[in-house]
């Protein structure tokens, strides 16, 4: 009988909390509609790598050690960086730059937007976290998933696990964190300002010059962040150059479906319970937060200050938006400027900051690498 | 609480927003040029 039910012995009560914190993640993804994609693996990976002596997570014994599959995922997936890189191709032929490009104006409210990031770096370090963590921590607030997972995969964060539920989990209460935050610092007629939208047509020449431009000024001034810019890129080229339509719908569609469910039941390997359940959890959660809040702060107060000079006025709104978050925080920004004023459709603006902020976090996380990486 | 690394990390948050406005103002540069040397009418395959 031991034989068969020796295993159950093993069984330790935190593994049960991480159970819960697993069927959390799966009814948020499932009845929330939380980020599902990358949320409901998650939650089962979670279940899965904190079973006792579970067969999927590399397990070691008096007699050898038995290589588990998620963590042989890891090594040759996270470690190396390679998914969230191969997960960039998708993402970059899935954005549609042309409301950045037929404004770039916009590009300035993606680079104000990452202030939370920087806030949350010296905010980590205050609360104890040596400085490697504490960038790990920090890049939450790019609201980008792959560039957390990277950048903690980069800096060997133990808190891997931890970073990326925030960031994920974040990513999908934009809706709810963002609202408040931009009310409690806008007036209503701030709120009201509108944005007359006419709509510029921009040449493919320039579409396709994009791509490969950013990537190389990306790579001269920081050249830690042009794998992550340049694979972005690249997909976007796949998108933009118009000869390679089924790569493109290839990057958009099975590449990304099927890196994100690797990404998401791997990066479990991170949640067991002895490094999961922790105080610093709850810090990190915390600080995630304090990220987005800070993101939201620096894109609203930068158009407000933008406002002091143009003669054009910015809705202040719409700098949240460069929080990249696509496309969840220019659908809110839309919402509430209808919300003010039914007649205000601020949404192509509103698009145009969060591709901005889209390449701004990612450009971000560069970096953070660079900064961080020459203080070590 | 670590007031000493926090202090240490605050250059960081300098350089770093320093460095990102001077690379999406650089970006900003670029997609504004393309925008005057590249004008749709001179595009023969416009979106």
């Amino acid at each position: 009988m031991n034989e068969l039910f020796g295993n159950i012995f093993n069984f330790e009560w935190p593994m049960a909390v991480m159970w819960a914190i697993g069927a959390i993640l799966i009814y948020l993804a499932i009845k929330k509609d939380m980020e599902p994609a990358l949320l409901l693996p998650m939650g089962f990976g979670a279940i899965l790598v904190n079973l006792p002596l579970s067969g999927a997570i590399t397990q070691v014994f008096t007699t050898g050690t038995e290589e588990g599959p998620l963590t042989a995922l890891f090594d040759a997936g996270i470690a190396n960086e390679l998914f969230p890189l191969l997960l960039f191709i998708g993402i970059g032929a899935m954005i549609d730059f042309t409301p950045l490009l037929s404004n770039p104006k916009m590009f300035l409210f993606g680079a104000a937007a990452q202030f939370g990031i920087f806030f949350t770096l010296s905010a980590a370090c205050l609360f104890g976290f040596d400085l490697k963590d504490a960038a790990s921590i920090a890049i939450i607030g790019a609201a980008d998933g792959p560039t957390s997972i990277f950048v903690s995969t980069y800096f060997g964060s133990k808190y891997m696990g931890a970073i990326a539920v925030a960031a994920y989990s974040y990513m999908a209460l934009v809706p709810i964190v963002q609202p408040p935050v931009i009310r409690a610092i806008t007036t209503k007629k701030e709120r009201l300002i509108r944005m007359p939208y006419a709509q510029k047509e921009v040449s493919k020449t320039t579409k396709i010059l994009f791509p490969i431009i950013i990537t190389v000024i990306a790579g001269l001034i920081a050249p830690k962040s042009v794998a992550l810019v340049g694979f972005l890129m690249f997909g976007n080229l796949i998108r933009e150059c118009g000869v390679l339509k089924n790569l493109s719908e290839t990057a958009q569609n099975a590449l990304a479906n099927l890196i994100t469910i690797l990404l998401g039941i791997t990066i479990a390997t991170k949640m067991q319970w002895e490094t999961f359940l922790t105080f610093e959890t709850l810090m990190i959660m915390g600080l995630g937060l304090v990220a987005f809040i800070f993101d939201t702060v620096g894109g609203v107060m930068f158009a407000k200050f933008m406002n002091l000079f143009s003669k054009t006025k910015v809705n202040p709104m719409v700098g949240a938006c460069g929080i990249s978050a696509f496309p969840m925080s220019a659908r809110v920004i839309n919402k509430m400027g209808l919300k003010e004023d039914p007649q205000n459709f601020l949404l192509m603006h509103a698009v145009g900051a969060n591709v901005s902020g889209q390449i701004a976090s990612v450009i971000a996380g560069g970096l953070i690498l660079n900064l961080v990486s020459a203080r070590l | 609480m670590n007031i000493q690394a926090f202090l240490d990390s605050l250059p960081i948050m300098g350089w770093g927003m320093l460095g990102i406005f001077i690379v999406i103002g650089v970006m900003m540069v670029f997609v504004l040029l393309f925008s005057k040397l590249f004008p749709v009418k001179n595009d023969k395959e416009t979106k």
